[in-house]
């Protein structure tokens, strides 16, 4: 028998068809019905399963194309979705996970693992959603601590030091936010990772490969190239904490989801990603093998792009590229009512209190040395005159 | 009779008897119940005392302009960036409302243009690059042009290598911005890396509250970090953390009190007190 793209497609169970597929979920029970039929009583219906198969594909791509921000946040968390650890075995070579921050523990919300890609030897550091429910609340369902974060960047700074490229892979709905994750300085943790990775000395590429939520994504996402997936999504709020917030109510998600915009698309056209990278037909999670195939060849092209150039340029570009964001949609309001209350006259200079002459300082410091032996030199200039 | 007494005591909202407790519903003006003891306080008082509870020192929230009145040296703040403002890049709506309009009310209700206000000023002489955000435009939230003021600011601090002073008060990454503020966070560390590499002192002041994308970049970078008395800070906000673990929040939690504990910032120092220990500070480390 021919080997059929079919073989390789991932089966959905009945309860894995997202909401709006349902036609493609009726179009698929026919097909096992055909196949069921056709091994049990050995009649020929590949013609009818071929017929159904082509206006199935026709349906996934009529779906597909036009996909509402909506849509997209429920495809990008499928439960089958590919997670790092699928890209981990069908991607990298000679995997070597390295664990622990040296601190706290070991967060196995973040894996860090040195391997092969391509011909090409990397870090990879990507947020793990855990495929079963055991699985799951080990990775606290990709909702990395302090300690992930930690982890992720001495993983890092080890690769930097050996000259190693850092691959990132973003999938998250957000950093913990829990008791102990606030006790252990969350915000710390992710503030360190995005000052050291501005200026790692390594080619660094993220690539957005499910959930992007905020700053847990960012946490590991400061990169040279910033790519993403067709259809998942990175954005500053989950669409229901700010439906939450902003429409005072979480189920008006879907218009969250739209004024967002945080579809591939959209980022791309407000120019913060430089890639997009298309999956399989009907979304990753039908059929892993294509999908990582091309987040592979990406890897693998970017790589040699960013190797070509030498470390301090890239450094620079990195800069600006990171300076530059927003900077567009920057625009200069007319100054009808600027703030002057407490900004001086442009006449007039600043009042500077006056420094205490050095002799007198000296006089002084005599005298509260004579006086109580001890000299605190914040007290020497002028009297505060606040109480 | 008695089930008279009853029903006026089930219902909150009418007559609570003769209770020798302050009435905690207060006529608009002169006076003002502090939040933490209840007292009551003459306005006057309050400003005076730096916006200072004098009974309980509880801190209340203060805008930019008061707090650098408080800050600096009198008339030494020389603003810069003040015609920076916000092209609303995602052309967000909501509610039938939209972010523009959002700000259009924000600036008449502020008489600023945006969240931040940076310049260079002197504290007690010494001179200083200053930020402070205002909670009252927008929740103090970072969007685009308060990401670019603060790197601005840390620009000429490495121009003239001069220390950095930030006040932070802020809710976060500003969502009406989308990816665009969240980027924000990652320009202004890397703004932070370069001033590292040169050498500047960075004091960062987180007052009540300091939350979300602010605390997670600059706020939690200082080289020094100082923070008020009482002051709620952390990365995701109590609510947040309610609905995510449904667990009763322990009392104190993410306050400044609790942060000292946990080894996340150097000093909690009192409003009256910040003027002398940010020069002390200049002094030790400075340039």
């Amino acid at each position: 028998m021919p080997f059929s793209m079919t073989d390789i497609q991932v089966k959905l169970n009945p309860n894995q068809y997202l909401p709006f597929e349902e036609k493609v979920a009726e179009l698929d029970r026919q097909i096992e019905n055909l196949r069921r039929h056709a091994a049990q009583n050995g009649s020929d219906q590949s013609a009818e399963i071929r017929r159904l198969q082509r206006l199935e594909t026709g349906e996934l791509k009529r779906i597909y194309s036009r996909l509402t921000p909506w849509q997209i946040v429920q495809v990008a968390r499928h439960p089958m979705r590919p997670l790092v650890t699928d890209y981990l075995e069908l991607m990298v070579k000679d995997v070597r996970e390295l664990h622990g921050d040296r601190c706290f523990g070991d967060d196995r919300a973040i894996i860090t693992s040195l391997g092969q890609i391509g011909r090409e030897k990397v870090l990879l550091v990507g947020q793990n959603k855990g495929k079963n429910t055991k699985e799951k609340i080990a990775c606290n369902f990709g909702c990395p601590n302090p300690e992930g974060y930690r982890k992720a960047l001495i993983k890092m700074k080890l690769a930097e030091k050996y000259r190693i490229p850092i691959v990132t892979l973003i999938d998250t709905p957000g950093a913990y936010p829990g008791v102990g994750a606030e006790e252990r300085g969350q915000a710390q943790a992710i503030a360190a990772n995005l000052m050291e990775m501005s200026r790692l000395k390594v080619p660094i590429i993220s690539i957005v490969i499910g959930e992007g939520g905020s700053g847990g994504a960012l946490g590991i996402g400061v990169a040279d190239r910033l790519a993403m997936l067709e259809f998942s999504y990175y954005s500053v709020i989950s669409p229901e904490g700010c439906a939450a917030i902003l429409w005072r109510d979480g189920s008006q998600a879907k218009q969250a989801a739209h004024a967002l915009k945080l579809t591939a698309k959209d980022l791309m056209k407000l120019g913060l990603v430089d890639a997009i990278i298309t999956e399989s037909l009907g979304g990753a999670h039908r059929n892993l093998h294509d999908t990582i195939y091309n987040v592979e060849q990406y890897i693998i092209k970017t790589l040699r792009d960013l190797k070509r150039t030498k470390i301090e340029n890239l450094l620079e570009t990195r800069y600006r590229k990171l300076r530059a964001i927003g900077n567009q949609y920057q625009k200069s309001i007319g100054v009808k009512a600027p703030r002057t209350k407490a900004a001086p006259k442009p006449s007039t200079r600043p009042k500077i209190p006056e420094r205490v002459s050095i002799e007198a300082q000296l006089q002084k410091m005599q005298e509260i040395t004579r006086q109580n032996d001890s000299y605190e030199f914040a007290e020497l200039s002028e009297q505060d005159t606040n109480p | 009779m008695a089930k008279g007494i009853m029903a006026a005591k089930s219902d909150k909202s009418q007559w609570n008897g003769f209770s020798l407790k302050p009435r905690k519903q207060m006529p608009e003006g002169l006076w003002l119940a502090c939040p933490a003891c209840k007292h009551m306080l003459y306005k006057k008082t309050v400003a005076e005392n730096m916006n200072v509870c004098p009974e309980c020192k509880y801190h209340f929230r203060i805008d930019g302009d008061t707090r650098i009145k408080q800050l600096v040296d009198e008339d030494s703040f020389e603003q810069m960036c003040v015609e920076l403002g916000s092209d609303d890049p995602l052309k967000f709506k909501y509610r039938g409302d939209t972010y523009k309009n959002r700000i259009r009310a924000d600036r008449k209700k502020t008489g600023g243009i945006e969240a931040m206000l940076v310049g260079k000023a002197f504290i007690r002489g010494r001179g200083v690059m200053l930020g402070v955000m205002n909670f009252d435009f927008l929740g103090g939230s970072m969007g685009l042009v308060v990401g670019e003021k603060f790197c601005r600011a840390v620009d000429r601090a490495i121009e003239e290598s001069l220390p950095l002073v930030v006040v932070s008060c802020s809710g976060g990454a500003r969502m009406h911005e989308g990816v665009v503020s969240l980027g924000q966070m990652a320009k202004t560390s890397a703004a932070l890396a370069k001033y590292d590499e040169s050498g500047g002192l960075f004091i960062s002041v987180l007052t009540d509250p300091t939350t979300g994308g602010v605390t997670a970049s600059f706020a939690m970078l200082g080289d020094i970090i100082i923070a008020e008395p009482g002051a709620l800070i952390g990365f995701a906000g109590p609510r947040t953390i309610y609905e995510t673990i449904k667990v009763e929040l322990p009392a104190g939690f993410q306050r400044s009190e609790f942060l000292l504990e946990h080894g996340f910032i150097d000093m909690i120092v009192p409003r009256n007190q910040l003027r002398k220990e940010i020069t002390r500070l200049i002094d030790y480390c400075g340039k």
